[in-house]
């Protein structure tokens, strides 16, 4: 059977067993692109579409857990974006209203582009990743475990993507993403930041310019340094940033490719970072409800 | 065959990379016979069920030109694999205008105020604001702008697209 539409999750598994070359396909924005170019030539297809347990989000205590199968204009919806509001800003700035239609989360993920634009806010929120190829055998891996390179993740054949896992509500959220022009476009660099004002703590995570998404470390400390978390101020001006972008550039490996050139995406990455930090700071980001 | 799985006999042989499946357009069924497994859903309408009003320029998702309704939400027919739209109520731009072959309202205001042009963009832009007047009628002119965001047109410069838009919703909410 070269094209499966399972409608369950048991389904799905059933038809990867008795077929595990078979290519998974979600939304398509990827896939189809790749086999309209010739560069993927699936011999049998497993849509996953239709397979209901991988489609839309619930809370389990503080955490969501989001359906591999949430589309992108899914996460724009009110219900999902106050939950975790820099998932919906990331996916307002995916593609266009079609591809946002169409594309998920699962997709997105599967893909491990450097450029993936739900990678950042996921890697500040520190995601777990569910995956599993029988309702048994389910396994929950870091994003940086799931992903190595670009292009390149840790899935073993017949492998599903069953869900990603954050914490509700945690904190105010950035996510700036520097291109070309406002839509359809693949990200030069982009940033998220999250602020945890209860457990005083920031995540800053970097798109774009590097192998994989990157975490900047050092410059979440710097900005924890920064912040007088009892005030949920800055210590000193909003211009005494100590050395907060400076470490982001730092933390950057970027490449010069035909969108950009590395110096430029470090510069938009600190840029960014600086600019998130102070949105929160000030009050201006977006914040769970 | 079991339900929701697509049948992939030929002459009672299986093909591997050959798929049979019906597809419901605009309303109507149609069975589409030994196709290529990677075919597109615009590919399929175009070349095999002579439904010409989606455009095929880009192939990848960029142009907007093969946009379709898929169960009511707007998508580029080519990036949607066709044998997995099976069962799923596709709406093309011919499933948009009367039966009589007339226009809808949008389509005399877009021949009325100078938006269309050399015409390969109109299709995927009628099926894309088709969609966001049926959504949001009262949309501004920013809503209006983000959702064509996906559709490419060379000639208009997009002035004449807005106003033709704005001549709908004046007329449609006198
Ligand atoms: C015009 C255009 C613009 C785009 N713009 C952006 C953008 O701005 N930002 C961005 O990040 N991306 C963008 N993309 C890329 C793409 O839309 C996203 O990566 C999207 O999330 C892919 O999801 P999908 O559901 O369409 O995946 P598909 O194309 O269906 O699948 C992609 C890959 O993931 C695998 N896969 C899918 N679901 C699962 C699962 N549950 N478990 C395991 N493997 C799975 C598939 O086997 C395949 O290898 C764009 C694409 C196009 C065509
Ligand atoms: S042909 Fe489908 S978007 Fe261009
Ligand atoms: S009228 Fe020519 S591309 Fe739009």
């Amino acid at each position: 059977m070269p094209v499966l539409l399972p409608a369950s999750l048991p389904e799905a598994f059933d038809a990867l067993a008795a077929d595990p070359a078979a290519q998974l396909l979600a939304g398509g924005t990827d896939f189809m692109v790749e086999a309209n170019a010739g560069h993927r030539r699936p011999g049998s297809v497993v849509s996953l579409t239709r397979v209901k347990e991988l489609r839309g989000f619930r809370l389990d205590g503080q955490s969501v857990v989001i359906g591999a199968g949430l589309t992108y204009t899914e996460m724009m919806e009110p219900g999902f974006a106050e939950l975790v509001p820099g998932l919906a800003q990331a996916a307002r700035t995916v593609g266009s209203p079609q591809i946002r239609n169409a594309g998920t989360i699962g997709g997105n993920l599967a893909t491990a582009s450097p450029a993936g634009d739900t990678l950042p806010i996921l890697a500040a929120l520190d995601a777990d990743v569910t995956v599993a190829s029988s309702p048994r055998e389910r396994r929950t891996v870091k994003l940086a475990e799931l992903i190595t390179g670009p292009k390149r993740h840790t899935l073993e054949p017949g492998e599903i993507i069953l869900d990603v896992r954050v914490p509700a509500r945690a904190g105010r959220q950035e996510f700036l993403k520097v291109g070309t022009r406002n839509a359809m476009v693949i990200a030069v660099a982009s940033v998220a930041v999250v602020v945890d004002f209860a457990g005083r703590s920031v995540r800053v995570a970097l798109g774009s310019v590097g192998p994989t998404v990157i975490r900047a470390h050092e410059a979440e400390h710097e900005a924890a340094r920064l912040i007088d978390w009892d005030s949920n101020r800055l210590v000193g001006s909003l211009d005494g940033w100590g050395d907060f972008d400076d470490l982001v550039r730092a933390a950057a490996r970027p490449i010069d490719d035909h969108r950009s050139t590395a110096a430029f995406r470090r510069h938009a990455a600190a840029i960014c970072a600086k600019r998130a930090l102070e949105r929160i700071v000030d009050g201006r980001g977006s914040e769970a409800a | 065959m079991t339900e929701g799985t697509v049948d992939a006999v030929a002459g009672g042989v299986a093909m591997p990379e050959h798929v049979s499946y019906t597809l419901r357009v605009n309303g109507r069924e149609h069975r589409v016979s030994e196709a290529a497994l990677t075919e597109s859903l615009l590919y399929v309408l175009r070349e095999r069920l002579d439904l010409k009003g989606a455009k095929g320029a880009c192939e990848q998702g960029e142009c907007g030109s093969c946009s379709v309704l898929l169960d009511g939400l707007l998508e580029c027919s080519c990036t949607v694999l066709a044998a997995a739209a099976a069962g799923r109520e596709i709406t093309t731009v011919e499933g948009l205008t009367p039966e009589d072959g007339s226009l809808t309202d949008l389509q005399d205001a877009f021949v009325a105020e100078g938006a269309v042009q050399c015409g390969f963009c109109t299709p995927g832009l009628i099926v894309a604001l088709s969609d966001l007047l049926r959504r949001n009628p009262a949309a501004s002119e920013l809503e209006v702008r983000e959702a064509i965001s996906g559709n490419l047109c060379r000639c208009t410069g997009y002035g004449r697209i807005l106003a033709a838009v704005q001549a709908v919703q004046e007329a449609r909410s006198a």
